[in-house]
């Protein structure tokens, strides 16, 4: 059993595999580039969307089923139906791929935004702030920890199918899994399992940390006393983070 | 359509091989998930950490942990055992968290009543605790359900028999249909399962019927944001 570990732990360690076109580092390149790529796209789609069915109610019936039958769409299969469609290259697998971010970032996005307290955002309208001053500077602020839900989720979902995507085949560490898959080569692929594992852990923790960063003090569960105080006086002196929050 | 009659056979035993490679790992989840919900109401420290380590197991690729798990378990790469285990942690991640929310919507006054009648405490929680806590544990069960049918097609790709096979060979043979055909059984299994899950609900939770008419059930809008919320909690 230990045999197999330290074959991978050689693998990796060794500087063969460090270089070059298939190297470990042009790989991983390759799977933050897709992943971002996918990411950008579909944040372009569901964030706005998400935003404005959050905000007025409207369309929201047909956002969540959507969403909700979008979410049972099986992964591989969206993935081949559209390179067999489309044809090989990058494009089709990345569309695929949007296709299945949007439901969890577009139901993150509105859960977010109607998560917030009904009063805050009443009291923000009483007290003169136009609509968009509403979203951006009470709702958005205010719904970020559940937005990042979403997002996070999101993006575990692109770095995990962009895994898939190797198969097809395209670059990525998905790559060492087919591999050595073919090659019988199962140090080969564990090795890419576990630096899948490892990406996917990390880029967690970041975002994490970034959530932690944007949110809002007064909405940190580790503040004391009443959270219900704290929710509005931020809404009633909007954090400067919200600005940046609509752009991830 | 010709293609589906003359394989009538083989979807079916795939579809077979799928219902099992799903619906195993969400009954395993489940019966593992309730007393670790049930150890994390404990103490808040247990929270933590039954919260973490869930979202963590739950961060890793569905792919990858097909593979890592074989040598920890010492089974083969086909074996289909890997899919088993692996599906049962992200059910049990899934779950544990639905889990700790169901116990916590139940009313404490109404266990302190239960108390106060005599109840002991595993009655309590057979004839209190569990029946209240079915509607939030049923959310989370219809997103486990959904989640695992779709996973499980991945597998295919390390030649572990399911519909996602229809996947793998349809892109060997530049065969649309096949694929097409894939993806609508995986999709009607999802249906049908989604569809069992609120009738089961239904009949295990008559008294909801009577509030059911004076609104929408939250469930639904529950299902879409409880696997959003695994990773809502960040580190708390």
């Amino acid at each position: 059993m230990s045999n197999i570990f330290t074959d991978t732990l050689a693998w990796i360690e060794d500087p063969a595999h460090w270089t070059g076109r298939s190297g470990i580092p042009v790989r991983l390149l390759e799977h933050l580039e897709y992943s971002g790529l996918v990411l950008v796209i579909a944040a372009a789609i569901a964030i706005p969307l998400g935003l404005y069915i959050g905000h007025t109610g409207r369309g929201r019936v047909v956002a969540v089923g959507v969403a909700g039958a979008l979410r049972a769409l099986p992964t591989l299969g969206l993935l081949v139906l559209f390179a067999l469609i489309a044809g090989s290259g990058l494009m089709p697998p990345v569309w695929a791929l949007v296709i299945l971010t949007v439901p969890p970032l577009l139901a993150g996005t509105y859960a977010g935004i109607s998560s917030v307290d009904r009063d805050v955002v009443d009291a923000a309208r009483a007290m003169g702030m136009t609509e968009l001053q509403i979203l951006f500077d009470v709702e958005l602020p205010n719904g970020l920890q559940v937005m990042f839900g979403g997002i996070r989720t999101a993006v575990l979902q692109i770095i995990a199918t962009v895994s898939v995507v190797a198969y097809l085949p395209l670059g990525g560490l998905g790559r060492y899994l087919f591999d050595g898959l073919v090659l019988q080569d199962f140090p080969r692929m564990l090795a890419g399992s576990l630096l899948i594992a490892g990406l996917a852990i990390a880029v967690d923790l970041v975002l994490a940390g970034v959530q932690r960063l944007l949110l809002s003090p007064g909405l940190s569960p580790e503040t004391p006393g009443g959270r219900k105080a704290t929710t509005d006086l931020t809404a009633v002196a909007p954090a400067p983070a919200a600005v940046q929050g609509g752009n991830t | 359509m010709e293609w589906i009659l003359s394989n009538s056979g083989m979807i079916l035993e795939r579809a077979g091989q799928h219902m099992v490679l799903a619906l195993v790992p969400m009954v395993l989840g489940l019966v593992i998930s309730i007393p670790l919900a049930q150890l994390a109401r404990i103490s808040p420290a247990l929270r933590t950490v039954v919260l973490t380590a869930s979202s963590l197991l739950y961060t890793i690729p569905s792919l990858a942990l097909f593979i890592i798990l074989p040598p920890l378990l010492g089974t083969r790469i086909l074996d289909p055992l890997n899919v088993i285990v692996a599906l049962t942690i992200y059910a049990v991640a899934l779950l544990v968290r639905a889990a700790l929310d169901a116990f916590d919507s139940v009313d404490e006054d109404l266990r302190q009543a239960a108390v106060a009648m005599g109840y002991k405490p595993w009655p309590r929680f057979l004839q209190v605790d569990l029946p209240l806590s079915l509607p939030v544990l049923f959310a989370g069960l219809r997103v486990v359900s959904v989640s695992n049918i779709s996973l499980v097609s991945v597998a295919a790709l390390l030649g572990v028999g399911n519909l996602g096979m229809l996947f793998t060979d349809g892109l060997q043979r530049t065969f649309v249909t096949e694929v097409v055909v894939g993806i609508m059984a995986i999709l009607v299994l999802a249906l049908v399962m989604d569809a069992v899950l609120v009738l089961m609900e239904r009949l295990l939770t008559p008294w909801t019927r009577a509030a059911d008419a004076a609104g929408p059930s939250p469930a639904v809008s529950a299902g879409i944001v409880a696997d959003v919320r695994v990773h809502a909690g960040g580190g708390s």
